[in-house]
Parts: C-alpha cells; structure tokens; sequence
C-alpha cells in the first residue's frame, strides 16, 4: 500500500465520516434526554432535501449567486427542515406520548418519502439530465481552509484538506461534549434521561428540555443531511436508500460512543475507514481473506467488508456489557415517555 | 427554642378518581420539633405530605406557611417555600456522583464549581453530623448512604421544613440510631421535622408531637410524653366495626400444609421473610395481616413456587386422600405445584398485571391456564369458552360479551373471573390477597361468600387482607407478620384489633406490649 493510497484512505474516511458524525451527536443530543428517536434517517433526508431545495430556488433566481448567501440560504433551510421533523417527533412523543420506536421509525418513512418526492420532482424540474446541480453553493460548501490546507504537504494533506464543514463536526462535537458533562444545563438534561422523576422532583422542567434537546439534535443531525448533499454527492440528488443507509450507522454509532460525543470523532472515521476497506484494501491482503472465507470472487468480499461498522458495533455492545460499568450505559430512562402523575 | 408554627394545613381535601385519600385534614408543623405522622398504609400520609412537597396539589383546602396562603404547584415552589421532603423511594440518579445529584436543578450559577459544591456539602455534614464523599457515585453507595444524601441534598437547598417518609424502612436498626441522631440535631437547629411512619416504637423514640390519620381522616394529634403504644395503636386502628360475614366453623381440619423455618431474601440482600413456621389445615381461612411490605408477596409467592427460598426452609404439602405422605413443595416448578391443586389468585398490587391479560376476553384468560391441556398445534378454544360461560353466569359477572377485553370490566367484576378461575380448577389450597381491593361493599360480600364456599368444601384458604374488620370476621386464624417475621397467631373468633394491631408494628427486640400479657392464642 502505498503513502498516496493511504492518505486518500484516511481523507475519503473523514469525509464519509463526517456525515454520520453529525448524524450521531444529534442523536446523543437527543438520547440523553430520554428520547428514542429513530427518525435520524429521515431527519438527514429532510434536512438534505431542503438545502437542495432552497440552494437550487436561489440559484435559479438569481444570475450571479453570491456564495455566502447560497451558504445562508441552504443551511437555514435545511436547519428548520430537520428541526421541523424533530418538532413533529417532541409533539407526538413528549406531549402525546406515543411510542417512541414507532414514531421515530415513522419519522424515518417520512423522511426519506417526502424527500425522494421532492428530490426527485428537482430532478425532473431542472431537464436535461435529469439531475439538479447546485454548483455555486456545493462550491461554497466545498470551500477549503486557505493556505493550511497546501502550506504543510504530507501533513496539510491528511489534517486540513478538508471542507470547513468537517471542522464544524469537530467543533459541534466537542461543544456537545463540554456542554453535556461540564455544565449545569448538561447535568440536568442527562438527569431527565436517567430518571426524568428525579429530575422533575429537583425542580427541571422536563418537557421543554426534551423538546429542546430534540430538536436541537434534529438539527445537528440535518447537518449531516445538508453535508451529504453538498460535498459528499456535490450538489445533486438522486433518489437512493444512502441517506438512510448513513442515518441508521449514526445510530449504531451512538451505542458505540457510549454516548459520548467526543468518541463519535474517532468513531466515524473508523466507520469510514471501514466503510472503504473494499477499495482501499491491499489486493494481496484481500485474496487471502477471500481465500481463508472460500469466497470465489474478491468483489464479493466489500459486502462482508461492508458489515464491518456493525460488526464493530456488536463486539463494543458485547464487551461494554461483559464490563458491566454503570457509566458506559445508555441513559435509563431511554424511550420512555414520562408523565409526572403516573405513578 | 420557641415553638412557632411552620406550616398550617387546613381542610385539605384530596381525591383519586372516586377514593378520597385524604378528607378535610388539618395539621399544623412547627418548627424546632419532630413531628410523627403516624397511620396504617393506605391512610394518606404520603398523600397528605406530598402535597407539601408539590407532587400533588389538594382539591381543596388551604396551606400557610409562616403564616402566609401559599399555592404550591410544583417541586419547584416547595423548595422556595423551604419545603424539602426525602421520598421513600430515593430519588437519585444512579450514574451521577453525591455532588451532582445535589446540585441537580438548581439555578444559581452555569459552570459545575466542584469545589465551591464541594465545600458547600461539607460545611452542611460538619453542622449536623452526616458523611458525604461528593464524588462518590450513587451507584457504588449502601442505601443509608443514599438516605445520607437525599438530607444532605434537601438541606443544600436550604429547606428547613423537612418531611421523611418512611425513613427507617430500609435502615438496619444502627444506621436508625444515627438517623435518629442527626433528625434531632436538626430539630435543635430550629428546623421543623415530619417523619411519616407506621411503627411505633419509632414514633416513642424520636417524636415530639404525633399526628394519627386514619382512612383519610385526622384522628387527633397528641403529645408523645403523653402517648402509649396502647394508646396510639386505638388510635391508629380505631373502633371495631362489627361486619356482617358469614364465618362456618371449620369441618374436620386436616393438615394440608407445613411451613417450617421459611425464609426468603429479596433482591436487594436483606430479608423479606425470616423463620416463618405455620400449619394451614383444610376447611378453615388463615388470615395473613401486617402492614404492606412485610413479607405477604413473599410468602405466598415462596409456597407458589415463584420465589427462591433459602436453605433449611420447609414447605410440605399433605394431598387430599394422602395425608400420610409428606410432598415437599421446595424446588418444584410453579407448574408442577399449581397441579398439585395449590392455586395463587389476586397477586397484590396488580390483579391485571399478574393474574389476567387485560387486552384479552374472558376466554382468552381461562385458556392461559390450559393453553397447555389439549391439542398441540392449534388452541382449543370449546372448552375454555364453556368455562367462562359457567363462570359467568355463576358468579354473576356482566361483561357484554365472553371476548370483551378484561379491561374494560370493573374491579368487582375483574376479581370474579381471576377466583373463578381459580376455584374452577378446584384447589385444594386458595390463596388470595387483598381480594377486595377496590372493591364496593356488595362486590366484596360476594367475594366473601366464593371464599366461604370453598371453605365449606374443605378448601384450605390463605387470605391476605388489609381491613382488620374484615380479617377478624372472616379468618379462623389470623398469622400476623412484622418485618417477615411471625409475631403472632391469633384466633379470630377471640382476637381484639388492638392485640393485631400491637403485634403488626412489633418489632423483634422491642418489648410488644399485649402479646406477651395475653400469650399467643391459636
């Protein structure tokens, strides 16, 4: 393997990676305070279809698009989209009380329907061949850090070429971290998902924390949206399961945080790096594995290389259960809903 | 220090749907003393002082604190009014440490200052005595030390008005001592004190004043220099009410089952049932009384098979017909006991949860007992349905249809279809508890007389109650528990509620005033 390989491993790792990273810090967001929600796919699809969609109106509005505000226009449309979808989720299970699995599951439905609908009616709309392409926008998106991202070679090649979004992961992520477990507003929403009783008892106001944080998360998590959108696919749509594909490894990634923001940085990028085995692996390496499982054909092996995220997943489950540490679990109160009098 | 009056409670009202927990109480706390909220369960205390503490808000009624109306809606509001109550069950959140439990909710700064928290905490524990590690995770703390950290953090908050509900419940008599301890020190601070309790000797210890509900209602409050436990107790259960229930004399009692030395440990270590011995005979109803807790589940769970019970524990079933061969019910399944014709209907608490599926029709319930019965492959519904339309019909019970949910019929009738179902199998032992939970007057007499049925048929009966009225008008015997442990075994016929009463706060260890005057009866 050589160095260039490898450096082109670790930036195409960071980049996939940065998509389920916002996806899951959303989710941790929305997990510590007790909420379940399994719409993090859709959330991601609402929130991508809608940046799309307010970036391609601008764009088209106007002859000469100004970077900053295709940049405006799709973060905030995409933002709202996706908090709008965990507003929908706050409603039915905090107010109403629904079941959190069906109505994050439903979420998800919704999510990728109306933004295949919509995405797809873009594609339609913009003629030609039949794809919509933001240019100017996913060129805003796409915007490197200037000067470090070339002054320092092999180094500037593996650290900052990158788009300024992946940096904004970072930075959300680290915040996440220092505002869940070092502030006051921290401590008590991971109070309402331990045992919201408690919480209540001390005085929190549970309902407008778990609204706040659901949407707050919802939010984050449509960043990966919007992301996906602009630099993983460069301003286009196309009707396919990926999104969702993406929103449900966030998920898993959240068990495999231990619901730690500050895991999830590394944790992506090892499911990215994963997520790419298939191509970056040595052949050598590959046809002996092939060779070791009996598979007939080295294609056939990125399937199983594909598993790998969730395989890793599985074993940190199985290894955090066998420690059995209190503080490496889920929150306690997960997927509950909580009514004060029902006692 | 001088007495002033704290809080003033007057004719607060509070109802439950249609069961009025508390009617038209009034109370007064004062400050620098310990007050006793004494009451058997179900009297309305925690109801009474929850409404203190914000948990529930009085249907009516008044409350003044130093003297000013206040309306208190929330936890919230009881903590600015200085109100702080420690619940009986802690509430704690296990992954947190001692110092971030403490500072959960509170508004004053945004950063977690661990020292300035730290120091605070400290200063509270040299005031009155208390050992706090603020890093400590609650998880790793024995449950005096939760306690510990439940004053602690009511104190941080600068509550000087503070309720203890069931505070002893869980504390070995040591860890009580220094409760103790540390409650009169804050009493000497000035702060006013309310322990919500039912054991007595506890109330003689520590209290200065002690304030008996019964049903809901105030009895009275009086000077604990002035009270007895005789006294308390009259007070505490009140007159005897004289019922109308048929109680047959047992026919030729035979000896159906033998518990020696049963003991059980519950989850969390300590024991819910210490050395219970006792005979149950054929033909005649065993009452079981005691306060709710004491061991009831325990027992009738070990002798269904559905507890572990510990070594040297003995249970022996004598069979209808059999009688001279011993058949240990120890480690057999709940199945094969249950064939044996030894049934558990009315598990406490829960009578859907346990005993019957709500969402299923009357059918549905008679075949979880016989899912098993006929056919392999796919359920025989002929018999089952033939079942619940008997017992349906026998017992009276309106439902629009034999597949309406059970849920959605009343408590009377739900209570009906579980004993039908029970007595359907014909047992030849029936144990019931709290079989009339919730149930009106006419319902609970029809219950009665299914009990007094099978009594007459040579049934041996368990029946865990907590009316004393009723126990002492339906039971032949009446078994009274204390803490999982036999303090008595009275004849009903002859039984005061007094003497039950005394032996179902006895303590081991305290003097019980009756039983040893009178001796035990049975």
């Amino acid at each position: 393997m050589t160095l260039d390989s490898l450096i082109s491993w670790i930036n195409s790792a960071v980049i996939f990676g940065t998509v389920i990273m916002f996806g899951s810090v959303g989710e941790i967001l929305t997990e510590k305070s007790g909420n379940l929600n399994l719409g993090v796919p859709g959330v991601m699809y609402l929130g991508g279809v809608a940046s799309i969609a307010g970036a391609h109106f601008y764009e088209n509005y106007t002859d000469d698009p100004n970077k900053v505000i295709c940049l405006i226009i799709a973060l905030i449309s995409g933002i709202i989209a996706s908090a709008l979808g965990g507003l929908i989720y706050s409603f039915l299970t905090i107010t109403l009380r629904a079941n959190q699995n069906v109505t994050g599951l439903t979420l998800t439905i919704f999510g990728s329907g109306m933004a295949n609908f919509f995405g797809g009616s873009l594609n339609k709309l913009s003629g030609g061949v039949g794809q919509i392409s933001v240019l100017t926008t996913s060129a805003a998106f796409r915007t490197k850090i200037p000067w470090v991202s070339s002054a320092f070679g092999r180094i500037s090649e593996i650290f900052f070429n990158y788009n300024w979004m992946v940096y904004l992961a970072i930075i959300i992520t680290i915040a996440a971290d220092y505002f869940l477990y070092k502030t006051r507003t921290g401590l008590n929403l991971r109070a309402i998902g331990e045992n919201p009783a408690t919480a209540d008892a001390a005085g929190i106001d549970v309902a407008r924390y778990k609204y706040l944080a659901t949407c707050t998360g919802c939010a984050i998590s449509g960043l990966g949206g919007i992301f996906y959108v602009m630099c993983y696919i460069k301003g286009t749509w196309e009707n396919s399961g990926t999104i969702e594909a993406l929103g449900w490894l966030a998920v898993a990634l959240v068990i495999f945080t231990m619901w730690r923001p500050i895991n999830a940085i590394w944790g992506s990028y090892l499911f990215g790096a994963c997520f790419w085995l298939n191509i970056y692996m040595p052949s050598s390496i590959s046809q002996y594995i092939s060779t070791i499982l009996r598979v007939k054909q080295i294609t056939h092996l990125q399937n199983i290389y594909k598993m790998l995220p969730y395989v890793v997943t599985i074993i940190v489950l199985i290894i955090v259960s066998l420690r059995n540490k209190k503080e490496n679990q889920g929150p306690a109160a997960l997927g509950l809903s909580y009514f004060r009098e029902e006692r | 220090m001088e007495r002033t009056c704290a809080v003033r409670m007057v004719n607060i009202t509070k109802t439950f749907g249609h069961v009025t927990a508390n009617k038209s109480i009034t109370l007064e706390i004062n400050r620098g003393e310990i007050l006793a909220l004494l009451g058997e369960n179900g009297s309305g205390k925690t109801t009474l002082m929850n409404m203190l503490s914000g948990i529930y808000y009085p249907d009516s009624g008044e409350i003044y604190v130093d003297g000013k109306k206040v309306s208190i809606r929330s936890p919230k509001d009881a903590y600015a009014l200085k109100i702080g109550m420690i619940h009986q069950h802690y509430k704690l959140i296990d992954v947190f440490t001692a110092a971030e439990n403490i500072v959960l909710g509170q508004k004053t700064e945004k950063s977690l200052a661990k020292k300035q928290i730290a120091a605070k905490i400290k200063e509270i524990c040299d005031k009155y005595g208390f050992d706090v590690d603020p890093d400590q995770k609650v998880f790793n703390m024995s449950i005096s030390q939760k306690q510990t950290l439940e004053i602690v953090k009511v104190l941080y908050r600068g509550a000087d008005i503070l309720i203890l509900d069931e505070p002893t419940s869980v504390l070995t008599p040591q860890e009580t001592e220094k409760l103790f301890g540390v409650i009169r020190r804050m009493r000497d601070h000035g702060h006013a004190i309310v322990i919500i309790t039912h054991k007595l000797h506890e109330v003689l210890a520590v209290s200065d004043r002690v304030a008996i509900l019964r049903k809901g209602e105030f009895v009275g409050s009086i000077k604990t220099s002035e009270a007895t436990e005789l006294s308390l107790t009259e007070m505490m259960v009140g007159h005897k009410v004289e019922l109308q229930i048929e109680r047959p004399t047992p026919v030729n009692p035979i000896k159906r089952l033998e518990v020696r030395n049963l003991t059980v440990v519950n989850p969390d270590g300590l024991k819910a049932l210490d050395n219970v011995s006792f005979d149950l005979y054929s033909g005649e109803i065993l009452g079981i009384a005691g306060i709710a807790g004491c061991g009831q589940k325990e027992l009738l769970e070990a002798i269904a098979g559905l507890v572990r019970t510990e070594p040297g524990s003995r249970i022996i079933y004598y069979a209808p017909g059999e009688e001279h061969v011993e058949k240990s019910l120890i480690g057999k399944s709940p199945k094969e006991i249950k064939n044996l014709g030894i049934v558990l209907s009315f598990v406490p608490e829960d009578r859907l949860g346990m005993g019957l599926v709500g969402s299923m029709g009357l059918t549905g319930n008679m075949m979880l007992k016989s899912y098993d019965e006929n056919g392999r492959i796919f359920m025989e519904r002929r018999s089952p349905r033939k079942l619940a339309e008997e017992i349906k019909s026998q017992l009276d019970i309106s439902t629009p249809s034999l597949n309406t949910p059970v849920r959605r019929l009343s408590g009377g009738n739900v209570q009906k279809v579980l004993v039908g179902r029970e007595i359907s199998a014909s047992p030849s032992v029936l144990m019931t508890a709290y079989a009339v939970r919730g149930l009106d007057i006419n319902t609970s007499y029809a219950i009665y007389r299914l009990l007094n049925e099978q009594k007459k048929k040579g049934v041996a009966l368990i029946y865990v109650g907590e009316d004393l009225d009723v126990l002492l008008a339906l039971c032949d015997r009446i078994l009274v528990l204390s803490a999982g442990r036999v303090t008595g075994i009275l004849d009903g016929r002859r039984a005061t509620k007094e003497e039950v009463g005394l032996l179902m706060t006895t303590v081991e260890g305290m003097k019980a005033g009756v039983s040893e005057k009178e001796g035990t009866h049975s």
